[in-house]
């Protein structure tokens, strides 16, 4: 097993997600798994290799620093769950 | 009298602007179509039939102004991962319940700006992570075609599985899909349709919902080659909201379907010859090799040696992008929110409730690669290895035009059958998952039909901004094959 329970409950904490023990116990052997298989690339000695970043050798284009959009606060908290005024509400984070 | 959902694209087209027919008639009948189908195939999650007819009352106001677009009247399905203004939009997740984005995908807008009609939004593997479909939270996409003899219902493939089951069934005339190791052109092979991932760059990613951004393009699936060139050229554009789409002409892809294959050669690469591939799949292949002689190209063999690593390291690469693009879905800005005794537990009850299996298996693999320590280990590798994978393709063109593959390693399989093992499925996308790692445009063609009676696909790689090859290799392939077998219709019954 190349990850324990402990380490499937740290990744999940970090990536905030609710897991029940018994998801734990198979997330466990499927991760192993994922993980072992993918070991395979070990084999490739890629010491000198620079890393992919782009399809095609590219110009990154840059614009203007002018605001191009905005005033749209009803757009953007229409979709939330919880509002207030233009304000997204969540549970307090400082008592 | 030839039904109207029987037409292509390009026959619609004529009929429409000879006022054969109008676009209210073309959308009624595809309308009537879902209505009676949709039941058993499960493709469409929210049908808009008020929108279609009256998108197809302006194309009709237009044609006889004579003001038609490219795509004036037509009446497409389109995957539920484009944000459609005003049109619910949820990746098939959960966790995006009820999400009405308030602005339009790039693709999707230049759809409507050519004169397209909208029916509906198409199922699809949750948030595009899977090969069948299975992982959509409205339930699985169902094959048209069934195996001879038996009413096992098929997967579609996928992740764009509603997509290409829609076309294969007559419910749209041409889809929207998008493919980031193969949820194109799996489907497409599954379902005898044709199905285009073009370079990545080619189409904007604007508005559509993120899975892996390095790998993610949109492309359409449609019944023919030139049908796929048709919906291609109006898809594409040069968007300043995307700084990875290429600033780079459009060309008319339509122009280059039937233009042959003369003079091109075709490359076939050794490492897909896989062990265990079934022999009617190298049958094909071969069947494939001899169309492209006959019409006069040329056949080299090629060496892609990296092929073997383009899987695992698509598995690293994915998931780690997907783990952070799917961060922004906390319960805060839309979607689900399940409530928690603070903030922390809010955003864990949230995702725990809204992500699926496949997906929570995914955002872990690609925050455990992406933590501290491991970085180097498995992205920066991963990313070191596409670089080696992208180099035998670019080696491999320097002799070649183009290059055949299969599309699968076999046929559409049964709802249920590979849903044990995540490897298992994964393993689908062998033949098409290279092709993104290196950014490249590839087709899939119908070329024939399985022992199980169930279609099979061939792939076709093009170098990067040549999808014309593509085209014209690809008509040659469908010519030649002349695949005319078409599903029985067992899903309009008991309606």
């Amino acid at each position: 097993m190349s990850v324990d329970r402990a380490t499937v409950r740290r990744i999940a904490r970090l990536a905030r997600i609710a897991i029940t023990d018994e998801e734990a116990a198979r997330l466990e052997t499927e991760l192993s798994g994922i993980l072992d298989w993918v070991a395979q690339l070990d084999e490739l000695d890629t010491s000198n290799v620079e890393p992919m970043t782009r399809v095609e050798a590219m110009t990154m284009k840059k614009r203007d620093d002018e605001i191009t959009d905005g005033f749209c606060a009803d757009d953007i908290v229409k979709n939330a769950p919880q509002v207030d005024d233009h304000y997204f509400v969540v549970p307090k984070i400082v008592e | 009298m030839t039904r109207l959902t029987d037409l292509t694209i390009a026959d619609a087209r004529d009929g429409l602007r000879d006022k054969t027919f109008s676009s209210r008639e073309l959308t009624q009948a595809h309308l009537e179509a879902i209505e009676t189908a949709n039941a058993a195939l499960n493709v469409y999650v929210l049908p808009t039939p008020e929108r279609a007819l009256e998108m197809a009352a302006a194309s009709d106001a237009r044609l006889s102004k004579g003001e038609a677009g490219a795509l004036e009247g037509i009446p497409l399905g389109i995957k539920d991962l484009f944000c459609t203004k005003g049109v619910r939009t949820t990746a098939c997740s959960h966790i995006l319940d009820g999400f009405i984005p308030p602005y339009e995908s790039t693709v999707t807008a230049n759809l409507w700006a050519e004169g397209a009609v909208m029916l509906g939004k198409l199922n699809n593997d949750e948030f595009a992570m899977g090969s069948s479909n299975e992982t959509s939270f409205y339930g699985p996409a169902v094959n048209p075609w069934r195996r001879e003899g038996s009413d096992a219902k098929l997967v579609p493939g996928g992740s764009s599985g509603g997509s290409s089951a829609a076309v294969a069934a007559h419910l749209c005339m041409g889809a929207t899909a998008t493919d980031t190791g193969g949820s194109i052109r799996q489907p497409a092979a599954f379902t005898g349709t044709v199905g285009l991932k073009p370079t990545y760059g080619r189409c904007s990613r604007w508005g559509i919902v993120a899975f892996a951004s390095s790998l993610d393009q949109a492309g359409p699936i449609a019944r023919t080659v030139r049908d796929a060139a048709i919906l291609l050229k109006a898809m594409s554009s040069h968007d300043p909201k995307d700084t990875t789409s290429a600033d780079l002409p459009v060309p008319d892809f339509e122009a280059a379907v039937g233009q042959g294959v003369k003079g091109l050669t075709i490359g076939i690469p050794k490492e897909y010859r896989v062990e265990g591939m079934a022999p009617e799949i190298e049958a094909l292949w071969q069947q494939g090799i001899a169309w492209l002689k006959d019409a006069g190209a040329k056949i080299k063999e090629v060496s892609l040696p990296h092929t073997k690593y383009a899987l695992p390291s698509y598995y690293i690469v994915a998931p780690a992008e997907a783990s952070s693009n799917l961060a922004r879905y906390d319960g805060v800005r839309y979607g689900l929110r399940e409530p928690g005794s603070d903030v922390i537990s809010m955003y864990e009850n949230t995702r725990e409730a809204g992500f699926g299996a496949e997906v929570k298996r995914r955002v872990l693999i690609g925050t455990y690669v992406l933590s501290a320590g491991y970085y180097d280990a498995y992205y920066l590798k991963a990313q070191k290895v596409r670089t080696l994978i992208k180099r035998d393709f670019d080696q491999a063109f320097e002799g070649v035009d183009a290059i055949l593959t299969p599309t699968t390693p076999g046929p559409a399989f049964a709802i249920g059958e590979k849903a044990g093992d995540p490897l298992e499925m994964y393993l689908n996308d062998i033949f098409t998952v290279t092709v993104n790692m290196a950014g490249l445009p590839g087709m899939s063609v119908p070329a024939g039909l399985s022992s199980e009676g169930t279609p099979l696909g061939l792939q076709l790689i093009g170098r990067a901004f040549d999808e014309e090859t593509l085209f014209r290799a690809g008509q040659v392939i469908e010519a030649a094959a002349g695949v005319s077998a078409k599903p029985a219709d067992w899903w309009s019954k008991g309606v």
